[in-house]
């Protein structure tokens, strides 16, 4: 405890639909997917067609580029339908699930008595290679490739996000496996990071085998890319590997039971989720399945992920392979009269003191999707530092991005950041600005030039 | 408000593109967003959005200038008693006067510049920015009150055009285009703009036709009109009969807007509750100008102590408004320390030992923000380099 890293910087954003922690329903699938679009810069190749029969663990994509890594399905069932967009982009495997669930056996094994190169091996075949995240980029990570370390953040202080000492909590000897055989993939061990105003509630702070951190602070300082900014910053050509705590149990699984077993605990959150609670699911479910947590009638957005980061699925829409989180919001396509001039606005929230949100702290607000405002360029300059706990230049990142400047872009610290570091500077703009779809051009440009 | 609603919805069609008015869509856009947070929601990156928007945040700053600004208003009328003798003027004569005085000055600087902010907005097809709600705001507090209202039209029409347009609008320009006004006014019409005569409302009509608002009065004997800075000795100011309270409330002689220190205060209590201005240029600026005035007092160029700098001239207005302008100051955090102290020290430079120029405040926030984005290279350059190191060394 005595090197807790405390994050000054930051903002929680007080939303309201926080979900209880009990399991309201264990989703027996219908149809799932399998989405290749989860993954960064991934150009997929189609392992299967339509009528194919597939257990849990059967690859259903392959990565063309590297064609080790493969992409399986999270059930047992016959693929019903490939959706493909404009260009014949591959959106979606859509997998039809039988009612009996079956698993390709990976065989049980120790990871204790296997090597690295047959950890890879295990871990590529079973198609849970892709959980693994490379840093810079937040890409697939390279099979060849020796990272400086791996970083797992072991709590999550996204809006709403799932507790992880709630919906993990029987994982403990699953992620210890997992950690186990990561540990043998790198040479700089596995930095574990904690939240410090937790650390003797959750039982994570007994794991072995790991270089334990404790943080204390707002959010973002449960994301991994803050953590790994200011344990050890990824410099130029550096690589490091992040995990999520969700996967190192789906990895642990592998090894312990053999199986490709994605089965997670979702929360299902939201100002407007109905009684909103967490639920037993897997990756690729169909918002159809959790109907009850929402009224039919009204436009609403379905978000796989928190409302910073998550993806706008839809209701047809599937939960992505990374995400434990559903939050549904109402689409705010209103107009609101004189809202900006109004001296109170008690139903919506601000960070910034030119509103009195400051007056009720405690407050949770139901927010929607309205942008409230118009674009504009960059005019405050010092909104966006104050909740990034990295010492970067935001703004000077963010134009070098906008100006296609690689040079600068390394310089202020492209290779940090992903999009959901940024995600807060982009809530709090007052101009309105796509902070993250610039970090994502960013990102594309540097992977077309740099690789 | 639901009617309105209708009737928006209503007429917007013909505003759009191909619309009977297509040609005024940036206007209509900019009454609608004005009247009506627009239903636009969020397409990419965060799902929900702070409520603040750029509006508020402009607002909050035209806020912050209204104790100001009534106060300049005040004071026009008051200053125009005191120099024609008006002893039979109540405090709303004073006030009557100074709207007078001040409205018309207002009416030019929004409509000649909101027209033009307009205008390039639809030319380029943008939505009109709200940041000449602040601009326009600033400009007629920082002039002389007699200055002629068609100088006041081609400043304010070259502020926009050239301080602000042509570098792609709000929040890409280089220089505080309501300084660009003030500027363009000093230098292409400098008997207009300096001098004793100009800071009195009235007073320049009066010289040129004998002629005073309210009655046949002349001016009364001893009344030179002239602010403070035009004598800034003890003696001076003691002929003049100001003392530092005088100053301190703004009962003196000098732009409608600048005089008070107090009103300017209520302002920046505004600005930094809110987080709109930073605290630390207008502090590191108090500090520059306090060093250079004692400097200066230590070493006898003045034998004013170095607060009085702090209350004279447009010292606090500019500090409190102009140097901290997001856009064109430093941006960054260290930056901002220097940038501030640079503009409260250079102001005060240009003061003491400037013998062209009485008033440096205007030419230290134009030079500094000339060099706020190489304040700013060399902050990050060490800040990286530095971070870089200890990276090494860990």
């Amino acid at each position: 405890m005595s090197n807790n890293i405390y994050l000054k910087k930051g903002l929680d954003i007080p939303i309201s639909g926080v979900a209880a922690q009990t399991t309201k329903k264990v989703i027996v699938p219908d149809v799932v997917a399998v989405k290749p679009t989860d993954f960064r810069g991934l150009v997929p190749k189609l392992l299967v067609r339509e009528g194919d029969k597939v257990l849990a663990g059967t690859p259903v994509l392959a990565d063309k580029m590297s064609q080790k890594i493969l992409f399986a399905s999270p059930v047992s069932g016959t693929v019903a339908e490939v959706v493909r967009g404009e260009k014949r982009k591959l959106l979606e495997v859509r997998i039809k699930a039988d009612a009996e669930q079956e698993h390709v056996d990976f065989g049980v094994r120790k990871p204790s008595d296997m090597t690295a190169d047959q950890i890879k091996e295990a871990l590529l075949e079973s198609g849970l290679w892709p959980a693994i995240v490379q840093r810079p980029y937040g890409i697939i990570a390279d099979p060849q490739a020796k990272p400086k370390a791996i970083f797992v953040s072991a709590f999550s202080t996204a809006p709403l996000a799932a507790d992880p000492e709630f919906t993990l909590r029987e994982e403990f000897a699953n992620i210890q496996t997992a950690i186990n055989a990561l540990g043998k993939l790198t040479d700089g061990g596995v930095h574990f990071s904690l939240n410090a105003a937790n650390y003797s509630g959750t039982p994570f702070h007994k794991i072995e085998n790991v270089i334990l951190h404790t943080f204390s602070g707002s959010h973002p300082a449960g994301n991994v890319g803050v953590q790994i900014s200011n344990i050890s910053p990824i410099r130029k050509g550096e690589t490091v590997w992040t995990v999520s705590l969700l996967m190192l149990a789906a990895i642990g699984r592998l090894f312990n039971t053999g199986k490709y077993d994605l089965r997670r605990k979702i929360a299902v959150t939201g100002p407007k989720a109905v009684s909103p609670a967490y639920v037993d699911g897997y990756p690729g479910i169909s918002m159809a399945d959790i109907k009850e947590f929402y009224s039919q009638s009204e436009e609403l957005r379905f978000i796989s992920g928190d409302v910073l980061t998550g993806t706008n699925i839809g209701k047809d829409g599937f939960l992505g392979f990374f995400d434990n989180q559903v939050t549904i919001l109402k689409e705010g396509n209103e107009y609101e009269m004189l809202g900006w001039a109004k001296p109170m606005r008690f139903s919506q929230f601000s960070s910034s003191r030119t509103y009195f949100s400051w007056l009720t702290p405690k407050k949770k607000y139901d927010m929607d999707t309205n942008l409230h405002g118009g674009p504009r360029a960059f005019v405050l300059n010092d909104v966006y530092s104050k909740v990034l706990p990295m010492q970067l230049y935001p703004v000077h990142l963010l134009k070098a991005c906008l100006a296609q400047d690689i040079d600068n872009m390394e310089k202020f610290g492209i290779y940090e950041v992903l999009e959901e570091d940024l995600a807060l500077c982009e809530y709090v703009c007052p101009s309105k600005i796509d902070i993250q779809q610039i970090i994502t051009d960013g990102i594309s440009l540097m992977l077309k030039e740099m690789c | 408000m639901n009617g309105l609603r209708k009737l928006t919805d209503k007429i917007k069609p013909s505003f759009e593109k191909g619309g009977k008015f297509g040609f005024l869509h940036s206007t209509f856009d900019a009454f609608e967003t004005f009247l009506f947070v627009p239903d636009t929601v969020t397409r990419r990156g965060s799902h929900v959005r702070d409520c603040v928007d750029l509006k508020r945040v402009m607002i909050m700053v035209v806020l912050a200038l209204v104790p100001a600004m009534l106060f300049g208003i005040w004071n026009v009328g008051f200053q125009h008693k005191l120099a024609f003798g008006l002893n039979d003027w109540g405090f709303w004569n004073i006030v009557w006067y100074g709207i007078v005085k001040v409205i018309p000055l207002y009416l030019v600087s929004y409509i000649v510049g909101l027209g033009i902010e307009f205008v390039s907005a639809q030319i380029k097809g943008h939505e009109v920015n709200e940041g000449y709600l602040v601009s326009g705001m600033l400009i007629p507090l920082i002039v002389p009150v007699d200055v002629p209202l068609w100088m006041l039209a081609i400043a304010v029409a070259f502020a926009v055009l050239i301080g602000k347009e042509v570098f792609g609008g709000t929040g890409m320009n280089i220089w505080n285009p309501a300084l660009i006004a003030r500027a363009f006014l000093f230098f292409s019409y400098p008997s207009k703009m300096s001098g004793d005569t100009i800071w009195t409302g009235g007073m320049t009509r009066y010289m040129a036709e004998g002629t005073a608002y309210a009655s046949g009065n002349g001016l009364i004997d001893g009344v030179s009109g002239a602010t403070p800075l035009a004598h800034p000795t003890s003696e001076g100011l003691m002929a003049a009969g100001t003392d530092f309270m005088d100053m301190f409330i703004g009962t003196i002689p000098g732009s409608v807007g600048e005089t008070s220190a107090i009103a300017i205060l209520i302002g920046a209590a505004i600005l930094i509750w809110t987080g709109v201005a930073s605290w630390k240029i207008m502090f590191s600026s108090v500090i520059g100008g306090l060093a250079i005035g004692y400097l200066g007092y230590a070493v006898g160029s003045t034998d004013l102590p170095g607060y009085y700098q702090l209350v004279m001239g447009g010292f606090l207005f500019g500090t409190v408004f102009m140097a901290t302008d997001p856009v064109t100051s430093a941006q960054t955090e260290c930056g901002k320390w220097i940038y501030g102290f640079l503009v409260g020290a250079l102001a005060v430079t240009v003061r003491l030992w400037n013998p062209g120029y009485p008033e440096g405040m205007m030419l230290a926030i134009l030079l500094m923000n000339t060099f706020a984005p190489l304040i700013d290279h060399y902050v990050i350059e060490f800040s990286i380099k530095r971070r870089a190191k200890k990276v090494k060394i860990a």
